[in-house]
């Protein structure tokens, strides 16, 4: 395929301002032109994107939402194959005696049916989820639509998981596309008449929140924190006031001293960890113990994409993303504290400028995503939902081997 | 070649850019790419790789370059290729720049090329380049935007024809001492208007010793401002039009780009080619020329300054690599002993083993090497393969690949190993040596013109050698020891080069190692007597303007001036007081003008009295010398032969009474500063002390004008007691004047007892 390879080198290119919808897309044209063999296709999706994951992935560990997406679509290979394999169950022997066209079909029908008792037993073996307890029902009214189409030869059968595949992917995008909508839809909910909010840096989920609620003829006053060495709050400050909003700019490190006049506070996040805590731009601890300190609401928009099945163990470095010290300070002025060539030749000047902060869970009061509003102790649960523990484990691996 | 022909090209340039402005402005930018730098500074490595292959933390340096020209936006890439052109095209056709859908790399191959200017000239035959390009050479690391260079260069060039270039530069400041820049490279001096930021002078070879640079006049008189710039660093990185391409065709002898080509540019008034400077401030580029650059900008790519192009991003198929806290960069797959110390900035690579209790800071590890234990690394650059036995230390050095040390070996700093030599066990390699199999290429020149020349010879020679060298080492030692004996320890294999007449003592300049304490204590001397000359001569101060500091000048003389201070005030203080006598200055005026010597000297009344003591009896000595020149004429030779050697004691009754006659005139002088009894003190130590020294005359009087000084009042008996007491303690020899004046002292006591 390659085809692929070639969007794949030059997503790969591009991956430094790259999305999830991209990420998502990108699998979307993997899974297409993806050749399916007529045995264990969901086998053969899996290691396509498996693979095309793991470059991914590994060319910019950092970016944790390409990794998330990458298990979603995983996830949505295994859920669309364990849909159809329960129809097939049914339809076992039926399909066993009509399938004599060549040679190689026996030793096809062998492994299907081993694979569809696995999946079988998988689904079987498998924790119910919530989603799955609520939403059994159109699954079981699934599954007679497939089992309707009756005799299903293979070419067909694997056209239908492929398709099935893309129609989920699809679903996936149109996801992460509203999901900022999906959000905003409920800022009236949170944010009353004459509170104060206080957020930090920028990001688009949050100032979506804050149009939203105004809207809805909600008054409320913005706090708006600089989010330096990037000073991204500059920009949201500059939205907010084009929209009317009452607007506040302060700088992160008077974030402790406004706290107590703030109702609540309102930030977006990077990624959402397995353990409900947070990683989220340089400053956010800052502010959440701040919010903790005056009991003062810590509320965290996440789109359902950003959820992240893993555990951190030292975010503050191997998740984090150092970045260049000229953000902070002029090279040139400084080049004289960093004359190697006298002295012991080590520098005694040491920038860091870390991207992001970690937030652990217990500074978290709420997290709002596009399924609702979460408590920090429910985000494993939600995780299970969107994730397959076995894509977990693989994709950890592969992180690590590669 | 003549102005005429010149012009011609030039008008014949100006018609191809002219034909089509808007065609050109649609070009995708092009960019040419030297993969060669036509000197011999990272020799003897560079005998057997070239250098843009030379790994940089673990990565090619041609990688950064590439990735950096994709990342600003070039399509185009011609990557021309000289010396070892077959390592480098094999390299690049392996690597996944060819396959890149948005960026084409051609090399252009070529092995008669010299310089950069015969390069250029090959080029401009092929007729590749249709727009403006960027002209690099293949050991830049930058992470800057072209964006704003390249659209200030083409409104340039719409307003005038003959803004051919643009020039790259950064503020980083000059070391004072060394007069070098931080990367290694002569101490850069630019002439750039403040407004139009044209170029109008460059000079990279200024004279250091005497400090000074010279200006044409014509350039002040020309332009209405100049800005004069030791600051700035050039970071040889190029946005050219083409008509550059076609000015080194014309000018067949420019051969270095910044030697030949920009200075001659900047003298050539004929055509009026103008270059322009674009300073970048947040963003990183530097050009590694020799190995002090290699050490520095690798210490910046460690410490980031160079985002994203650090290892732990992937930029161009470097290994993933994680940074932990401290700055520490590891691949994966490392096998590191429990015990051994992995210090602060430090890069580990792929499969690297570490022992136990070896140490290692400030250091880049590459690939696959093997570290023994007991090891110390310290701001040293080990490529891939590298064997390091137990007990070896190696300090602010670079090991290529394939080196094996045996145990115990040790590398001063400075020291370059280049591939696959063997180092003997126990073996001291002395500091700055460059060790290679292969030997060093006899030198015929030392002129620098001919060091591309000197290039391309190493390249045949390499050809030649390499044959030998694959084989094993075993049979090249056993070859070579028969004229060379093995002077690398037992076992060793390899020669080291000897340092090139002349260059010993510069060699420290453009090493890995920091430049040694020693080195920079006799450089800051030497500058200060360089500036006490200047300072002295004042037309050297002005012309070098800013470039002296005077804080600098001063503070050697810091600690003497306390000392000196009080010698001068002493002097002035005699000064006036002569004069007081001579021209009858009323008491009060002298005390008047003693008390302003004293404002601006910052002295304690105590001084002055001390002083104007001084002067009183220096006056008193004076007045009966004249008398006792004339009496030793008088008197026979035996008496003159004393009166020369020691005081004139026949004297002593007419000095008492000039000493008597001036005190009682002068008490009120004096007086005026013996507040307290300290001061009195300080007197009678002073005229201690003139006894000792500078007016032996008074010693044998010393009791009876002590008894002058009490009976005028000026000293009391307290002073003279608790002097008396002070001295009690003292050695023997400074109670001679108490002995003295035992008697005095003895009346005093008794008095002061009666009285009570």
């Amino acid at each position: 395929m390659p085809d692929t390879q070639a969007l794949v080198m030059t997503f790969l290119t591009s991956l430094k301002n790259a999305t999830a919808r991209q990420t998502a897309e990108l699998l979307r044209s993997v899974i297409s032109q993806q050749r399916v063999p007529y045995t264990n296709q969901a086998g053969a999706l899996i290691d396509a994107v498996k693979a095309v994951g793991e470059q991914l992935i590994a060319a910019n560990p950092v970016e944790l939402a390409v990794g998330n997406i990458v298990r979603r679509v995983l996830h949505i290979i295994r859920e669309e194959d364990l849909s159809l394999t329960t129809a097939a169950i049914g339809e076992l022997n039926l399909s066993a005696v009509s399938d004599d066209e060549n040679d190689d079909d026996r030793d096809g029908n062998t492994t299907l049916s081993a694979a569809a008792v696995a999946a079988a037993a998988r689904s079987t073996l498998r924790p119910p989820s919530l989603q799955t307890l609520l939403e059994d029902t159109p699954v079981s009214a699934a599954v007679p639509q497939t089992s309707s189409s009756g005799a299903a030869d293979k070419s067909s059968r694997s056209r239908k998981l492929k398709h099935d595949v893309i129609e989920a992917v699809n679903e996936l995008i149109q996801d992460i596309v509203t999901c900022h909508e999906q959000i905003a839809e409920q800022a009236v909910e949170h944010i009353h008449q004459n509170e104060v909010i206080l957020t930090l840096g920028s990001s688009r989920t949050v100032s979506e929140f804050l149009f939203a609620a105004k809207e809805k003829k909600r008054s409320f006053r913005v706090f708006v924190a600089e989010g330096a060495p990037r000073y991204q709050g500059h920009l949201l400050a500059k939205e907010l006031v084009a929209r009317g909003l009452q607007t506040t700019l302060i700088t992160d490190s008077a974030v402790f001293a406004m706290i107590s006049r703030v109702n609540m506070v309102i930030v977006g996040a990077h990624a959402v960890m397995a353990n409900g805590g947070v990683i989220a731009p340089v400053g956010m601890n800052l502010v959440a113990l701040a919010a903790q300190k005056h009991a003062v609401p810590f509320v965290v928009l996440a789109g359902s994409h950003k959820l992240c099945p893993l555990y951190p163990h030292n975010p503050e470095v191997l998740l984090n993303e150092l970045r260049s010290p000229s953000e902070l300070l002029d090279f040139g002025e400084f080049s004289d504290c960093m004359d190697f060539g006298s002295g012991s030749g080590s520098p005694l000047l040491h920038v860091v400028n870390p991207a992001f902060d970690y937030v652990p869970p217990k500074l978290v009061s709420l997290f709002i995503t596009d399924a609702g509003g979460h408590n920090p102790s429910y985000m494993y649960r939600l995780i299970a939902d969107y994730y397959s523990a076995d894509d977990l484990v693989v994709q950890r691996r592969a992180i690590a081997g590669n | 070649m003549g102005a005429q022909k010149k012009r011609a090209a030039a008008a014949a340039a100006a018609a191809r850019v002219s034909e089509d402005p808007d065609d050109l402005a649609r070009q995708p930018l092009q960019a040419i790419l030297l993969a060669d730098s036509f000197t011999t500074k990272f020799r003897p490595i560079t005998l057997e790789r070239p250098k843009v292959l030379l790994p940089l933390v673990n990565v090619p340096m041609i990688n950064y370059t590439l990735a950096w020209l994709e990342a600003a936006g070039v399509a185009e890439v011609f990557v021309f290729c000289c010396a070892h052109s077959k390592q480098v095209i094999d390299y690049l056709e392996n690597s996944e720049w060819f396959s890149q859908p948005n960026f084409t790399v051609k090399t252009i191959e070529s092995h008669n090329i010299i310089s950069a200017g015969d390069a250029l000239r090959l080029i401009y035959e092929q007729n590749v380049i249709h727009g403006d390009f960027v002209l690099i050479s293949g050991d830049t690391v930058s992470n800057m935007s072209l964006t704003q260079a390249l659209q200030e260069h083409k409104e340039r060039k719409k307003k005038d024809n003959n803004a051919v270039m643009t020039m790259i530069i950064k503020k980083s400041k000059p070391s004072p001492i060394t007069r070098q820049s931080r990367l290694g490279t002569d101490e850069l001096f630019m002439a750039i208007d403040p407004n139009t930021k044209q170029l109008l002078y460059y000079e990279d070879k200024a004279d250091h010793s005497k400090g000074t640079i010279c200006l044409d006049k014509m350039l002040l008189a020309e332009n209405p401002s100049i800005s004069l710039h030791n600051d700035k660093q050039d970071c040889y990185i190029d946005i050219c039009s083409p008509e550059v391409l076609s000015l080194f065709t014309d000018n067949f002898d420019y051969q270095h780009l910044r030697r030949h080509f920009v200075k001659g540019l900047l003298l050539d008034d004929i055509m009026g080619y103008k270059i322009f400077t674009h300073e970048i401030h947040s963003s990183y580029a530097a050009r590694i020329d020799n190995y002090r650059s290699y050490d520095i900008v690798s210490k910046d790519i460690i410490q980031r300054w160079t985002y994203p192009y650090v290892p732990d991003v992937k930029f161009c198929g470097n290994r993933a690599t994680k940074l932990e806290r401290r700055g520490m960069y590891r691949a994966l797959e490392i096998e590191q002993s429990r015990s051994a110390q992995v210090g602060s900035f430090t890069v580990i690579g792929y499969g690297t083993k570490i022992g136990s209790n070896s140490k290692i800071s400030d250091s880049v590890i590459g690939e696959g090497c093997t570290i023994g234990s007991n090891v110390l690394i310290e701001g040293s650059y080990i490529w891939d393969n590298v064997i390091i036995e137990d007990g070896c230390e190696l300090r602010h050095v670079i090991v290529c690949d394939g080196v094996i040390m045996k145990a115990g070996a040790v590398l001063k700093p400075g020291v370059v190993l280049s591939f696959k030599v063997v180092i003997g066990e126990r073996f001291v390699v002395p500091a700055y040596s460059k060790v290679s199999l292969l030997q060093q290429p006899t030198v015929h020149d030392s002129d620098e013109e001919l060091e591309y020349a000197d290039n391309s010879s190493g390249t045949v020679e390499f050809s030649s050698i390499q044959g030998t060298a694959d084989q094993s080492n075993g049979e090249m030692t056993s070859e070579s020891s028969e004229a060379h004996k093995p002077k690398l320890g037992t076992g060793g294999v390899g020669y080291i080069w000897s340092i090139c007449e002349g260059g010993q003592e510069e060699e420290w300049r453009h090493s890995v190692a920091p430049i040694p304490e020693d080195k920079l204590t006799e450089l800051s001397e030497a500058m200060d007597d360089d500036q006490e000359l200047v300072t002295q001569d004042r037309t050297a101060l002005s012309t070098s303007g800013e470039l002296i500091s005077d804080s600098n000048a001063s503070e050697g003389d810091d600690n003497e001036d306390s000392k000196d201070d009080s010698v001068y005030f002493e002097k002035e203080v005699e000064a006036t007081f002569l004069r007081a006598v001579e021209e009858n200055v009323k008491v009060d005026h002298v005390i008047l003008e003693v008390n302003s010597l004293r404002l601006s000297y910052n002295m304690t009344s105590a001084d002055c009295a001390g002083a104007v003591f001084y002067s009183m009896m220096k006056l008193a000595i004076k007045t009966p010398h004249s008398s006792a020149i004339g009496l030793l004429t008088l008197y026979p030779s035996p008496f003159s032969m004393v009166a020369s050697n020691a005081y004139p004691i026949y004297l002593s009754g007419e000095l008492q009474q000039n000493t008597a006659n001036i005190i009682t005139t002068w008490q009120k002088l004096l007086k005026s500063y013996l507040l307290e009894i300290d001061e009195e003190i300080e007197i009678i130590l002073k005229f201690e002390e003139m006894c000792l020294e500078s007016a032996k005359e008074f010693s044998p009087l010393f009791a009876r004008i002590l008894h002058i000084l009490y009976d005028k009042d000026i000293l009391q008996e307290d002073a003279i007691l608790r002097w008396a007491d002070e001295k009690e303690g003292a050695d023997e020899s400074d109670k001679v004047f108490v002995r003295q004046s035992e008697k005095f002292i003895q009346w005093l006591r008794e008095a002061s007892e009666e009285e009570d």
